[in-house]
C-alpha cells in the first residue's frame, strides 16, 4: 500500500525535534555561525532526544530498531533548525551506524554501548578526500595488508570533531573496494591537521587529517572479514543528506514566504506579485517532490529493496539541485535584505551549496 | 505509516494494461498520429469489453449508491483502504505510456463522468453513468472553455435559464476545446457536462454544471481542431442553441448562496480529483520517452553509471539521471495527491503541485530526449518527436502550468483569488 503519514511514534519524535529545532537550534544558529562555535550544552540537549539511540537495538545499549524512514524524518527536522547543529547532534552516528549496519557481532558488542549509553561524545568518521571529483567508491586513501594488520595512507578532509574524537571510522580503498577501519584517536600516524574554514556550516568543527602508515589490527576492519557492504553505508548517508537538504530548504522557503507576506511594495504585499508568488509555488513543489523521493529511497533501504542504492543516489542528486534552487530564491525574494547577515537566508544559501558535497557527514 | 508498495490489485491490473499498451496502442501510434480524427475503434471496442468484464464501465472510480462515506468507513474497518484513484492513476499512466492520444478516446465517462462523480447526487450518478455499462461503448466530456475565456473559467458566458413552465433548463452559448466532444455527442450515446451560469450577476457563484446528453436537440459540434499532438483525440467546438435539458440535469444545487461560491467550488473540487489524473497521463509519456531514450543510447553503447559524482559523468549521463529524478519525484507527487483523494483528504495544494510538476517535467524530458538523440530524435522513424508534441498539452489542459502555480501560491500564502490575481 501507499501511505504518506508518519506513525504515531514517528510523529512524537518529530514533535520533540521540532521543539528543539525551534527553541534551541534556530535561535543559536546565527551567533554559532559567526563565532564558529556551537553553545556548550546545545549538542548534548539534542543528543538526549535519542535519535541515534532509538535506532540501535537494546542488546547494544539502544532502545529501538534502525529505520531509515524514521531517520530521514528526524534529519529533516534537525536541519530545519540549523544544518551545522544538526550535523553535530548526528555525528556519533557516523561511527555507530556503520558498525551497526556492517560491523561484526564482536565489534557491535564492543563499540556500540560505549557510544550509545554515554553522553554525547565525538565519535566520528573520515570519508571525504580533497579532490574535485571525490568519489566514495574510488578513494585515494589506500589500505594495504601487512601481516596481522592493515596500513592506512592518505589524506582526508571534512572530518567532524577530529581533534577531540574518541575514535573514528576511516574509509580507505582495499583491493579496489571502499572499506571502513575502526581507528582509536590515539593511534600513531593519525595526524589531525588544522580546523577547516568553509563557506558554510561554520559552527561545525571540521578537520583535515593525514594518514601516515596508520596501523589497524585486522579485527578492527569493519565487519572483520571478508569485504563488508559499503553500499549500505553510503546509501544511509545519501538519504540523510537529502533529507537535510529538504529541511534546510523548507526553512528558507518558510522564511521567504513569511517575509513576502509582510513586505509592502507598490501598495500591496510583495507576495501578491505573481513574479514572487510563482517562485514560492515552484519552491514548495520542488521541496515536496524531493522529500517524497527521499522518503521512498529510505523506505526501500528499510525494505531491503534491490533498487535502494540507485534511489538513494537519485534522492541526493535531486536534493543538491533543490537546495540550491530554493535557498538562492529565498535570498532573491528578500532582495537586498537577503544579502544581509541579519537575516538567515544568506547563511542557508551558503549551506545549500554544501548539500552536493556533504556525503559522509551524516548518516541515518 | 510511510509506505511505497504498489497495492497488489494495482500490480495485477497494471500487468494487463501494459500488454494492452504494448500490443494495441504502440503499433498504431504513428498511424493515428498521421490520420487525425480517425477513430481507433479496435482499441475502443477491446477496452470496452475489458472494462465491462472487470465492472469498471466508467473510467471514474466507482462509488456505490447513497453511501460513499459509509462505504469508505467500512472499507477502513476491514483494513482495505480505498485505492480507486490510485488505481486509476496507474491505469492512465500505463495507457498513456502506450499512446496518450489513443488513451484519450478510451470509452467511459472521462472528465464528464468525473464531474458527475464529484458533484452529482447518488440518483444523478445512477442515471447518467449507467450508459457506461451498456453493450456499446460511450464517451463523456467536460465543456468549460469558451472562445473569450480559457483559464479564467469564472468568466464564462454560456447561460442556463429555467423555464418554469416545463421545468427545463434552456442553455445557450458556445464551448471550445472540448476534449472528446465529438465522440461523446455524435459517435456514441455519451454526454457532455457543460458549465453555464444561472445568474450572470453572481459571478463564480452562479456557475453550474449541466449534463447534456447525446441526441439533445439544439446542441451541435461545429468544428474539430487540428493539433500539434494527441491527434487521435478530437477537440471540438460545440454550439448550444436553446438546448433544453430536464431540471435534474443540473449537478448539485440551483440555490445561490449569498457568500460562498459553491458553484465554482464544484468545478474546483472536480479539478482536485482530475488534475493528478491528467498529471498521470503526462508521467506515462515521460516514462515512455525515458525508456526509449535509454534503449537507443544503450544500442549506441552508452550505459548510465549511477552512483558516480556528477563530475565524473558525461553530459548525456547527467541529463538522463536528472530526467529520472524529475520523472520519479513527479510520479510520487501524483501518487500522494490521488492517495489523498482516495482518503478524502483536502488536496487542492497537492493536486496542483502534481500538475505543475508533471507539466514541467514531461515537456523538459521529451524536449531533451529529442535533443540528445540528434537526427534520430528529430525523425519520424522514432516516436520521440511524437511524444515531444503529445507532451506539451499536459502543461496546458486541466489548468495551465501558470493557473496551477496560482492555485499552489494561493494555498501556501493563504490568499484568496482577490488577493493574488
Amino acid at each position: 500500500m501507499y501511505a504518506f503519514e508518519p506513525s504515531d511514534e514517528q510523529k512524537m519524535l518529530i514533535d520533540a525535534i521540532q521543539r528543539y529545532s525551534t527553541n534551541d537550534l534556530r535561535p543559536a544558529a546565527h551567533d554559532a555561525d559567526e563565532m564558529s562555535q556551537l553553545p556548550g550544552d546545545l549538542v548534548e540537549k539534542g543528543w538526549e532526544m535519542g535519535v541515534l539511540q532509538a535506532s540501535i537495538p537494546e542488546e547494544y545499549g539502544g532502545f529501538g530498531d534502525h529505520s531509515a524512514v524514521t531517520g530521514v524524518l528526524a534529519a529533516e527536522e534537525l536541519a530545519w533548525g540549523d544544518l551545522a547543529g544538526a550535523f553535530a547532534v548526528l555525528t556519533p552516528g557516523l561511527f555507530a551506524l556503520p558498525i551497526l549496519l556492517s560491523g561484526s557481532e564482536q565489534q557491535k558488542e564492543k563499540f556500540l554501548p560505549q557510544v550509545i549509553e554515554a553522553e554525547w561524545k565525538p565519535y566520528t568518521a573520515a570519508l571525504v578526500e580533497p579532490r574535485f571529483d571525490f568519489d566514495p567508491n574510488d578513494l585515494d586513501s589506500i589500505a594495504s595488508e601487512n601481516n596481522d594488520s592493515y596500513l592506512l595512507n592518505g589524506e582526508k578532509v571534512f572530518v567532524p570533531y577530529a581533534a577531540d574524537s574518541e575514535a573514528l571510522i576511516v574509509y580507505a580503498q582495499l583491493n579496489g573496494k571502499t572499506q571502513g577501519f575502526i581507528v582509536p584517536a590515539e593511534t600513531n600516524g593519525l595526524e589531525v591537521g588544522d580546523r577547516q574554514a568553509l563557506m558554510g556550516i561554520n559552527a561545525l568543527p571540521l578537520y583535515k587529517i593525514k594518514l601516515d602508515g596508520v596501523r589497524v589490527p585486522k579485527h578492527n576492519r569493519l565487519g572483520d572479514q571478508p569485504d563488508h557492504d559499503f553500499n549500505a553505508i553510503i546509501d544511509a548517508s545519501r538519504v540523510a543528506i537529502a533529507a537535510m537538504g529538504v529541511g534546510l530548504s523548507r526553512a528558507a522557503f518558510e522564511y521567504s514566504r513569511d517575509y513576502a507576506k509582510d513586505r509592502e511594495v507598490f501598495g500591496v504585499k510583495v507576495a501578491q506579485k505573481q513574479a514572487i508568488a510563482f517562485m514560492l509555488a515552484e519552491m514548495v513543489t520542488e521541496i515536496e517532490a524531493i522529500r517524497l523521493l527521499t522518503w521512498e529511497a529510505a523506505w526501500m533501504i528499510d525494505e531491503g529493496k534491490e533498487e535502494a542504492s540507485k534511489h538513494a543516489y537519485l534522492a541526493h542528486t535531486g536534493a543538491m539541485d533543490m537546495a540550491m534552487m530554493v535557498t538562492d530564491r529565498a535570498v532573491q525574494i528578500l532582495g537586498g535584505h537577503g544579502y544581509i547577515r541579519e537575516h538567515p537566508v544568506e547563511m542557508w544559501m551558503r549551506c545549500g551549496r554544501g548539500i552536493a558535497t556533504f556525503t559522509g557527514l551524516a548518516m541515518v | 505509516m510511510i509506505e511505497f508498495e504498489m497495492p497488489k490489485p494495482i500490480a495485477k491490473q497494471r500487468y494487463l494494461l501494459q500488454t494492452v499498451a504494448e500490443e494495441m496502442m504502440r503499433p498504431h501510434s504513428r498511424y493515428f498520429d498521421e490520420h487525425e480524427h480517425e477513430i481507433p475503434w479496435d482499441y475502443i471496442n477491446f477496452m470496452h469489453q475489458a472494462l465491462q468484464a472487470v465492472g469498471a464501465g466508467s473510467l471514474a472510480p466507482s462509488t456505490e449508491d447513497g453511501g460513499e462515506e459509509k462505504e469508505i468507513e467500512e472499507k477502513k474497518k476491514k483494513k482495505y483502504p480505498p485505492i480507486g484513484n490510485q488505481s486509476l492513476a496507474f491505469m492512465l499512466e500505463t495507457l498513456s505510456w502506450g499512446d496518450v492520444g489513443v488513451y484519450l478516446v478510451t470509452p467511459g465517462g472521462s472528465l464528464g463522468a468525473a464531474a458527475i462523480e464529484t458533484t452529482g447526487t447518488p440518483e444523478q450518478r445512477k442515471k447518467f453513468l449507467a450508459r457506461y455499462q451498456q453493450e456499446k461503448p460511450a464517451f463523456g466530456a467536460m465543456a468549460m472553455t469558451e472562445p473569450q475565456c480559457g483559464s479564467d473559467t469564472s468568466a464564462i458566458r454560456t447561460s442556463a435559464v429555467l423555464d418554469t413552465e416545463t421545468n427545463e433548463w434552456v442553455i445557450n452559448g458556445e464551448k471550445i476545446f472540448v476534449t472528446a466532444g465529438k465522440i461523446s455527442l455524435e459517435d456514441s450515446d455519451g454526454l457532455v457536462v457543460v458549465w453555464a451560469t444561472i445568474d450572470p450577476a453572481a459571478g463564480r457563484a452562479g456557475m453550474r454544471p449541466f449534463v447534456v446528453e447525446a441526441g439533445t436537440p439544439g446542441v451541435k459540434v461545429t468544428k474539430l481542431e487540428h493539433k500539434m499532438g494527441i491527434r487521435a483525440s478530437d477537440t471540438a467546438s460545440i454550439v448550444l442553441q436553446d438546448t433544453r435539458v430536464p431540471f435534474e440535469n443540473l449537478l448539485g444545487s440551483p440555490e445561490i448562496p449569498k457568500k460562498e461560491t459553491k458553484g465554482f467550488k464544484g468545478a474546483m473540487a472536480t479539478f482536485d480529483a482530475t488534475r493528478p489524473l491528467v498529471a498521470a497521463t503526462g508521467i506515462g509519456v515521460a516514462r515512455a520517452t525515458l525508456e526509449l531514450l535509454k534503449d537507443l543510447l544503450s544500442q549506441q553503447g552508452v550505459t548510465i553509471r549511477y552512483g558516480l559524482p556528477r563530475q565524473k559523468l558525461s553530459s548525456v549521463e547527467r541529463d538522463v539521471i536528472d530526467m529520472e529524478i524529475m520523472l520519479e519525484s513527479a510520479w510520487l507527487l501524483v501518487i500522494k495527491a490521488v492517495w489523498m483523494t482516495d482518503n478524502r483528504k483536502p488536496n487542492s495544494l497537492e493536486a496542483s503541485m502534481s500538475k505543475v510538476r508533471a507539466g514541467d517535467i514531461v515537456t523538459k524530458i521529451t524536449q531533451k530526449a529529442v535533443e540528445i538523440m540528434g537526427p534520430l530524435g528529430y525523425t519520424r522513424d522514432h516516436l520521440l518527436e511524437k511524444w515531444f508534441r503529445d507532451a506539451k498539452i499536459t502543461d496546458i489542459y486541466e489548468g495551465t502550468g501558470q493557473i496551477n502555480r496560482l492555485v499552489v501560491a494561493r494555498n501556501i500564502l493563504g490568499y484568496r483569488g482577490s488577493q493574488l490575481r
